[in-house]
């Protein structure tokens, strides 16, 4: 697949959808890469306690994982010049080996004068959205 | 307790600087599933004319988070951690950042509100390299569930 240009896309194209598994393991892998050691993110009596449904997904994983949808369309992480995302559900995992699944989207939704391209990102988990005002900011050639 | 207005504009430049680490960029993208070769592979990195491979676009939350962290919760602007969630988060970009960068960080409370009895604060990280230019800003909001709540 050729990477996008300017002169390939247009408003309102469909980037190919992203379906990422989350298992606890995930979350322990972002908590020792990331340094978010937060319990709530390993520990399902503290997060009980706190008042979750169970061990949550830290945000700023479901954040690095919904951007896959963009960088693997530019093919470059460095195209994205901006990207910002606002978190509105907890993606709870439960403790099996089969995790649960967040399906990421993302559609061109402007294209700027001065070559950026916008692009809005969607997270799906269990039918409902857990990311609002979601979006990239990608400088194509 | 509501946040302190007061404190908008409040800044804090980390007295350590952040020396970005190859293996610590490689882990970070394995962590949040980037896969380009440019997060991992040097070769692949230099062909594209960076130095060393490039962090993923919110790698500097690896940078950030604590900074942010200790310095809401520090008494003078007292955020309760234990109520705390993430609202929003954005990332800007001056330039990649590329292993072998060593960044200086300097956090600014932006914005303090209070929205239906939870406090709501905004703190921008400034990202900036041995030079002294920009490299990235980062911002951070957070909210503190109320008593009420």
């Amino acid at each position: 697949m050729s990477r996008p240009t300017l002169s390939t896309i247009a408003v309102g194209d469909q980037l190919p959808e992203v379906a990422v598994q989350f298992t606890r393991a995930d979350l322990v892998r972002y908590a020792g890469a990331s340094g978010d050691l937060n319990i709530i993110h390993w520990n399902e009596r503290t997060a009980l306690a706190v008042g979750l449904p169970g061990v949550i997904a830290h945000g700023m994983l479901t954040m690095g994982q919904a951007l896959n949808v963009v960088t693997r369309w530019t093919q470059d992480p460095t195209a994205v010049v901006d990207y910002q995302v606002r978190f509105t559900r907890p993606v709870v995992v439960p403790d099996n080996d089969e995790g649960v699944t967040v399906t990421f989207g993302g559609k061109v939704s402007a294209i700027n004068e001065d070559g950026t391209v916008k692009v809005d990102i969607s997270a799906v988990f269990e039918e409902k959205t857990v990311l609002a005002r979601s979006s990239a900011l990608v400088r194509l050639s | 307790m509501a946040l302190d207005p007061a404190n908008i504009g409040k800044s804090f430049v980390s007295d350590q600087t952040y020396l970005v680490g190859r293996e610590k960029v490689r882990e970070f993208a394995r962590a949040v599933g980037e896969i380009s070769p440019l997060c991992h592979d040097v070769a692949a990195a230099q062909a594209a004319g960076y130095a060393d491979v490039v962090a993923s676009t919110t790698f500097p939350i690896a940078i950030t988070l604590e900074i942010v962290g200790d310095f809401v919760t520090d008494p003078a602007v007292g955020l309760d951690w234990s109520r705390v969630v993430h609202g929003d988060q954005r990332f800007a970009y001056q330039r990649p950042i590329v292993a072998g960068d060593e960044l200086t960080v300097t956090t600014v409370i932006e914005d303090i509100k209070a929205i239906a009895g939870n406090d709501m604060i905004t703190v921008r990280s400034d990202l900036s390299d041995a030079a002294g230019a920009a490299v990235a800003q980062v911002w951070t909001s957070l909210v503190a569930r109320g008593d009420a709540a």
